[in-house]
């Protein structure tokens, strides 16, 4: 370029390259299985630490996928009276209970229009498989209303091909207001005990209205209830990063 | 108004036949209710037989699923299904749609008509 001074043009440094490290960006998100965080309680640290290592063991002969509630998973797990010795089950995650070693799941479907509900131990020697077929987080932690819900909802089909995970960072949350079936349902899913987000409510208005009577606002600030495990979860997570590399 | 469906099956629950039986299947103003159960309890579970009484008419029948969580692994269904049974033990339907649990495979020799005309096994 000409200048119109007639000297070379000034210096301009070249723009920094700005470097993206996938590496690190991975790491930041953490995902500890709920079922090691210890319940609130005064039993001595030592029967969890028992109990970590053991799950650990199993973990590192099985892989244990990282799974929420709302997921779709194919369990495969060994049963001496079905054909070929093993049993195949698809269906949505709808709760994640238990502690320890004795942590299960339990997975809904419709199959030829009844509803089945298996409970899983997650860390049973008769499970030979978990495979995740579709990642998706749902508007709560607890879908038990899928029951009273239309069956359309929970019907999944059971040679489903598992959907192609897009980023290793975020699970999408599924926004999808679920429609039920008319009354009795088998809880009152309409009060705010059970904290649903996930319902499209077509009730009439004082119905709702009445249903929040049994709301308890103090409870979200009462003291003793409190269980803060940030720092009980980063302990624990130091010590399974560095058992599973072993 | 209605109870909603007893969890084990007990005299007096309603249960859904499953099974293509003419008696199961044709509509009738009363729904089969149970009226004995063959066990030491009166609770039956997946496997008991137990009488019911449908079209006015008592017949036995075989617990295949119920809505009471069992044992953990084995499969919890949305309604008491029940098949339809002579006495000795020879289905009345033809065909089973609906799933059966594995676990009625244990007791092979008593059941093993009922589990030649079942299709689905969960």
């Amino acid at each position: 370029r000409v200048s119109s001074d007639g000297k070379p043009p000034k210096f301009q440094p070249p723009p920094k390259p700005v470097i993206i490290d996938r590496k690190t960006q991975k790491e930041e998100r953490r995902f500890l299985s709920p079922e090691f965080i210890p319940p609130r309680g005064r039993t001595a640290p030592l029967k969890y630490y028992i109990e970590r290592k053991d799950m650990i063991q199993r973990r590192k002969v099985f892989n244990i996928p990282e799974f929420y509630v709302g997921h779709v998973l194919a369990v495969t797990t060994a049963d001496p009276y079905a054909s070929d010795k093993s049993k195949r089950f698809v269906g949505i995650c709808i709760q994640r209970g238990g502690k320890g070693l004795g942590a299960t799941f339990v997975l809904r479907n419709v199959i030829e229009d009844q509803g089945v509900e298996i409970c899983y131990e997650l860390y049973s020697p008769r499970i030979q498989a978990i495979e995740v077929l579709k990642l998706e987080k749902r508007l709560d932690e607890n879908l038990m209303y899928l029951r009273d819900a239309l069956p359309e909802y929970s019907t999944f089909d059971v040679n489903m091909k598992p959907v192609p995970r897009m980023d290793h960072e975020e699970i999408p949350v599924n926004k999808l207001q679920v429609r039920m079936k008319p009354k009795p349902w088998s809880k009152r899913w309409e009060r705010p005990k059970y904290n649903i987000k996930g319902i499209k409510f077509e009730l009439p208005e004082h119905k709702m209205k009445a249903a929040q009577k049994w709301s308890q606002p103090w409870l979200e600030f009462d003291m003793l209830r409190e269980y803060d495990t940030s720092k009980i979860e980063a302990k624990i997570w130091k010590e399974l990063s560095e058992e599973l590399e072993k | 108004s209605t109870t909603g469906a007893c969890q084990a099956i007990q005299k007096l629950t309603r249960v859904r036949v499953v099974d293509n039986s003419a008696l199961g299947n044709t509509p009738y103003h009363r729904p089969p209710k149970c009226i004995h159960v063959y066990n030491k309890t009166g609770v039956g579970k997946v496997g008991d037989k137990i009488l019911l009484a449908i079209k006015g008419e008592k017949k036995k029948a075989l617990i295949v699923g119920h809505k009471m969580p069992g044992p953990t692994m084995t499969p919890r269904f949305d309604s008491n299904n029940v098949v339809l049974i002579e006495d000795n033990g020879n289905p009345i339907g033809t065909r089973i749609k609906t799933p059966i649990p594995c676990t009625l495979r244990r007791r092979e020799g008593e059941f093993s008509k009922v589990l030649a005309i079942a299709r689905n096994f969960v």
